[in-house]
């Protein structure tokens, strides 16, 4: 491919998405888009481009543009963070006095794939449980930087390919209704949801209090004192007992002392013990 | 390890786009061109995955499932139906009749291991790392 090409094709995704591809990630566009210039009978990436130089290919544009950037969310990403929901939800659950709702934040909600995936476990869980699990309330409070993710994730309808990562077939079938080749999520998941526009780098203290807050691949964008300032802004919302979770390759370690790794999950944090004597001798 | 698998669809191009990548994941790849074919693939060594077409002359591959669960049971093999039929009910018919798991065409490779993985054939499975 034309390193011209790839600028373009870059340049159309920053601008329909936000999201930036990097030249390591040129390898992405020729397994994404295989399918595209197959259909489209195009012999090339660079044939492509040429194409989208048209001004009649905005649809063509903007499914080249979600071909590349469902990546970067789909369902139940890396698995292990939504086993750990599953232990960690029922203690929550059981410490908190009945009538306090439970609040989890999805911080960087993207297109909304782990807020939804979030409220799948909470309704399987309230199905599964007793009188108490049914009365409890559940919010999820979705926020991104860029206003048309934030749009998509409100919208909760996804794609055809949105909805084959990482969500089983049954789970589609039962929280999905497909309405004109697309997908939207049941009003059941919807009612647990809220999302806003929201820049991280803002005062978050008026967002209140959350028990699980997920922040995971975010702060691999920042320098080091951004991710600082992040992190502790992050904590300062979260409850005690509650816990803060980092995509699988980030840490909290060296960059703050106000979080400690839970033993055995790998890129899950909770408030470090130190804050609770500070409290007590006040 | 090697997983064995039997790739049914009448569209050799499909076939084809199948086998490279469940080869290049190491399974062992045979093929079928519809529903009795497969039925015969099936009776001469059980595979581990069938990957299923639905739309195919001479058995379709509903039929194919209906009678694969009646002769062999529902535990193995294990079944990833692979169709143009994306629309609600016909990934139902397809559930009901025994699959384990759907993938709507067109798909590439990230969808089919992101599919197997969710039936414990993915790239994970085998691998302790």
């Amino acid at each position: 491919m034309n390193p011209a090409t790839f600028q373009f094709l870059a340049g159309i995704v920053k601008e329909r998405s936000g999201g930036v591809l990097t030249a390591d990630q040129s390898y992405m566009l020729d397994t994404r888009l295989a399918p595209l210039l197959k259909r489209e009978n195009l012999p090339s990436l660079d044939a492509l481009a040429m194409k989208l130089r048209s001004p009649a290919a905005g649809m063509l544009a903007q499914e080249m543009t979600e071909l590349l950037t469902t990546n970067e969310s789909h369902f139940f990403r890396d698995g292990k963070p939504f086993e750990y929901l599953r232990t960690i939800l029922p203690e929550l659950h059981k410490a908190r006095a009945a009538g306090l709702p439970i609040r989890i934040w999805s911080a960087a909600c993207s297109t909304g794939q782990e807020a939804y995936s979030i409220a799948i476990i909470l309704s399987e869980l309230q199905d599964a449980g007793d009188a108490t699990w049914k009365a409890r309330r559940f919010e999820i409070f979705g926020t991104d930087l860029t206003k048309v993710v934030v749009d998509r994730a409100r919208e909760g309808v996804f794609t055809q390919f949105e909805v084959q990562r990482g969500l089983p077939v049954r789970q589609l079938m039962k929280n999905f209704q497909q309405i004109e080749g697309r997908w939207r999520a049941h009003d059941r998941l919807r009612a647990y949801m809220k999302f806003q526009q929201a820049n991280l780098l803002h005062d978050l203290r008026g967002f209140g209090k959350f028990d699980l807050i997920f922040c995971r691949n975010v702060l691999i964008y920042f320098d080091l004192p951004t991710k600082a300032r992040v992190l502790n802004a992050l904590t300062a919302q979260l409850a005690p007992d509650g816990a803060l979770f980092l995509g699988a390759a980030e840490t909290a370690m060296g960059i703050t002392d106000r979080l400690e790794p839970i033993g055995g999950q790998r890129g899950i944090y909770r408030p470090a013990a130190q804050a609770a004597p500070v409290r007590a001798r006040a | 390890m090697t997983i064995s698998a039997l790739v049914v669809d009448d569209s050799t191009v499909v076939r084809k786009v199948a086998r490279r990548i469940l080869e290049k994941h190491g399974f062992s790849i045979r093929e079928a061109a519809d529903g009795q074919q497969a039925l015969n693939a099936v009776a001469e060594d059980m595979p581990r995955l069938v990957l299923l077409d639905r739309n195919m002359p001479v058995m379709d591959g509903i039929e194919f499932l209906k009678r694969l669960r009646e002769t062999y049971g529902s535990s193995e093999p294990t079944v990833v139906m692979c169709t143009t039929e994306a629309a609600q009910d016909r990934i139902l018919e397809g559930l009901e009749a025994g699959a384990d798991e759907y993938v709507m065409k067109p798909f590439d490779e990230a969808i089919l291991m992101d599919k197997l993985g969710m039936v414990g054939l993915g790239p994970e499975g085998g691998d302790a790392g």
